[in-house]
């Protein structure tokens, strides 16, 4: 008999034994099946699932977690997770609560998902009071951004039942089309109570104008509430009043927690196409006004472009923010050097923005800058330093020269400028 | 800059004005927003710019001010350089709107200015809206500006979130609320302060316009309220859901989580400057 030597490859040993080592994980995977000597198939104790771990070099057993911490596995697990969550379910609702959403930015802001959170704590309180189901109706108005589907933001957020009035009469500044809809909505489901977020995105104006049209009473500021009672703050802050809970509220920001680990139906809501238009309305919306963005407050800009070290033609930085319509940013490093003004700081000395898109140019993101984007909702990042943090925080991460970089983009905003002025030209003709 | 008008058609401009509160001391102050209300109706109709005061007893559990610390306060607008300020009292059982609508039939003004909260009471910013709706006028909330009036319609600049504006064309006779970007008031001198006069409204005669079609906001409410100083709201804590003791030490340690985002290295530099402009214009902030 002759026995076939079994030779292992030290390299390949090597490899399996640093789980660092770039080819780990694709060896381990096609170690397959092991015979021994004798012929026996040899369990792999790499791969067995009910055994976790291996042997390091130094005989001890090694638990690797850190391939469960890649985001990409992780994303995978968040949305297997999401799937998961229990459903909560409302057949046939007696009672209804009415959240209208602000959805600044066509997306559910904090401010709506905190508000959310309150309607679900208050229906489960009628639910047990009155023993009847009681539903959470949120009311969206206009084009949004959230996509629709079975496990959606609505449905994290607790949303029971959704309405969508989202045809054209309804952008723009249309408060009496919203406040004829949200009329309609009072007769059809007669709610319990109505949630608004007291906001400037349009929140208290629709609150208060329909408190004034259904003539019911409202609270507003109101800070903590449950179905009995609330209390909201008076006198420029300075005062809460404790009070029955009326019909209309108007929420503050962080009011209730909001709704975790619970799926709701999100159940579409059709109501009749209804034309809300007035025949002659005394109200119109002459369009949005032109602003420098320059002068626009840095923690209220909307778009920004924020130079950092990376930054070496500045004239070439102010021409293209100027193009993109986006207001100035610096990091601390632009603004020490002389190169900006010290207003233009961004971060924990500087500014702490909000805006819902930072472009970052040549920054590196130093964990004060990070502080002062931490609200941003999406991030660009323009960096030749694949491993700097705003790279990784980044939502859109480009590696390359901000000089080339900054040129191909005016260059490409120039193009379709043309093309478009073109067009336009044609049209005229 | 003066706004364009045609000769000899200067509207009628009135302007509500409430008692100002600091918001940390608490004294009494000029109105903020309401002071911009009064210097945009200046800006337009100069010193014809009627004042009313709504004076309301109900809210008894707010400490009240004595009538000459009121008086003071209210003589700051007339600091500003206008002749007089109507005062309209109300009792208890009768909300500051019913008699404020008594005083504004009587006046007949095209354009009312408000602020959009009042720093002393309750603030619920509900007085414009109310007015609104009793009298069937149009509403606009937030301006900054009144820019033009013509004939019968005036166009007015809306502060939107983000320093956005909004341009506006509404029919008179209109109500406003004015934001906290318009103009700021100008100074308040002492003189004129002194000089003008406060005309307080017979309250007998206010009560007798006021018709039971007219309706009030059933806010027998108000009474059971209980007022207490602003307790401070928690901060909200994170709250990191962790399952294992690796993902709350990843957690507690690492600075910059990646977020998952695309990164692009070896495409063309065409391809990263087009990819960086579509995120753009699909978040809508590339206007064109």
């Amino acid at each position: 008999m002759h026995h076939s030597i079994v030779r292992r490859d030290p390299r390949k040993t090597q490899i399996l034994r640093n789980r660092l080592h770039p080819l780990h994980a694709s060896l381990l995977s096609e170690a397959g099946d092991v015979f021994g000597r004798s012929g026996l198939r040899r369990r792999n104790p790499h791969l067995h699932p009910h055994c976790k771990g291996f042997i390091g070099p130094n005989g001890i057993k090694r638990i690797d977690r850190s391939s469960l911490l890649t985001q990409g596995i992780q994303g995978a697990i968040a949305e297997a997770e999401t799937a998961n969550l229990p459903l909560h379910q409302v057949q046939n609702p007696q009672q209804y609560i009415v959240a209208v959403l602000d959805m600044a930015g066509g997306r559910i802001g904090h401010h709506d998902k905190d508000m959310l959170g309150l309607a679900q704590q208050m229906a489960s309180q009628l639910t047990a009071q009155l023993d009847e189901e009681c539903a959470v109706v949120a009311v969206v108005f206009g084009q949004h951004k959230e996509h629709r589907h079975e496990n959606d933001n609505f449905a994290l957020s607790g949303v029971d039942r959704l309405v969508q009035f989202d045809d054209g009469q309804f952008e723009g500044y249309q408060p009496d089309n919203k406040l004829a809809a949200l009329t309609l909505l009072a007769t059809a489901l007669d709610p319990v109570h109505w949630l608004f977020p007291d906001s400037v995105n349009g929140g208290t104006e629709l609150g208060s104008r329909l408190a004034a049209r259904l003539k019911v009473n409202l609270a507003a500021q109101v800070w903590k509430a449950d179905i009995t009672e609330c209390v909201s703050r008076a006198e420029s802050q300075r005062k809460d009043i404790y009070r029955q809970t009326p019909s209309i509220l108007l929420l503050l920001e962080e009011v209730a927690m909001p709704v975790d680990e619970i799926r709701h139906e999100a159940r579409p809501l059709a109501f009749a196409e209804h034309e809300f238009g007035v025949t002659n309305p005394k109200i119109i919306d002459g369009g949005l006004l032109a602003v420098d963005p320059n002068d626009i407050a840095m923690a209220e800009a909307e778009f920004i472009l924020s130079a950092g070290n990376g930054i070496h033609n500045w004239q070439q930085f102010h021409d293209v923010a100027k193009q993109l319509g986006a207001t100035e940013g610096a990091s601390r490093v632009a603004v020490d050097d002389g190169f900006m003004d010290r207003s233009r700081q961004v971060g924990a000395t500087g500014t702490w923005v909000t805006a819902r898109v930072y472009v970052a140019v040549g920054i590196s993101g130093a964990i004060q800058h990070m502080q002062g984007i931490g609200q941003c909702d999406k991030i660009v990042a323009i960096n030749t330093d694949a491993s700097c943090d705003m790279v990784k925080r980044g939502d859109l991460s480009v590696i390359a020269d901000s000089e080339e970089m900054l040129a191909e983009m005016a260059r490409l905003l120039t193009e379709s400028q043309t093309q478009d002025d073109a067009q336009g030209d044609e049209h005229a003709a | 800059m003066q706004p364009k008008q045609i000769a000899g058609m200067s509207p009628r401009v009135m302007t509500l004005v409430s008692l100002g509160c600091h918001p940390i001391s608490g004294r009494g102050r000029l109105a903020e927003q309401d002071g911009r209300a009064v210097e945009l109706g200046m800006k337009i109709a100069g010193e014809d710019l009627a004042l009313l005061h709504a004076e309301s007893t109900s809210h008894s559990a707010f400490p009240p001010l004595s009538d000459i610390d009121k008086e003071a306060q209210l003589r700051r607008f007339l600091g500003m350089g206008l002749p007089d300020i109507q005062v309209v009292k109300s009792d208890v059982k009768q909300d500051v709107v019913a008699s404020l609508m008594s005083a504004i039939i009587d006046r007949q003004p095209q354009i009312l200015l408000t602020g959009v909260r009042a720093e002393s009471g309750e603030g619920s910013g509900m007085v414009p809206y109310l007015l609104a709706e009793m009298l069937a006028w149009p509403m606009v909330s937030n301006i900054t500006d009144i820019i033009e009036v013509t004939g019968n319609e005036a166009q007015v600049l809306q502060a939107l979130p983000r320093g956005q504006r909004r341009l506006i064309n509404v029919k008179l006779p209109f109500i406003a609320s004015v934001n906290m970007a318009a103009n700021k008031p100008r100074q308040s001198a002492f003189g004129p302060a002194k000089r003008g006069r406060v005309s307080f409204s017979n309250e007998a005669e206010a009560d007798a316009l006021i018709t039971s079609e007219l309706f009030t906001i059933p806010d027998n409410g108000e009474l059971d309220w209980q007022i207490a100083p602003a307790k401070p709201r928690s901060k909200r804590m994170k709250v990191i859901k962790a399952k294992t003791a690796a993902d709350r030490l990843k957690a507690a340690t690492v600075k910059t989580s990646s977020a998952g985002g695309k990164v692009m290295v070896n495409e063309t530099l065409t391809e990263k400057a087009q990819a960086i402009i579509d995120l753009l214009q699909s978040e809508g902030v590339l206007k064109r």
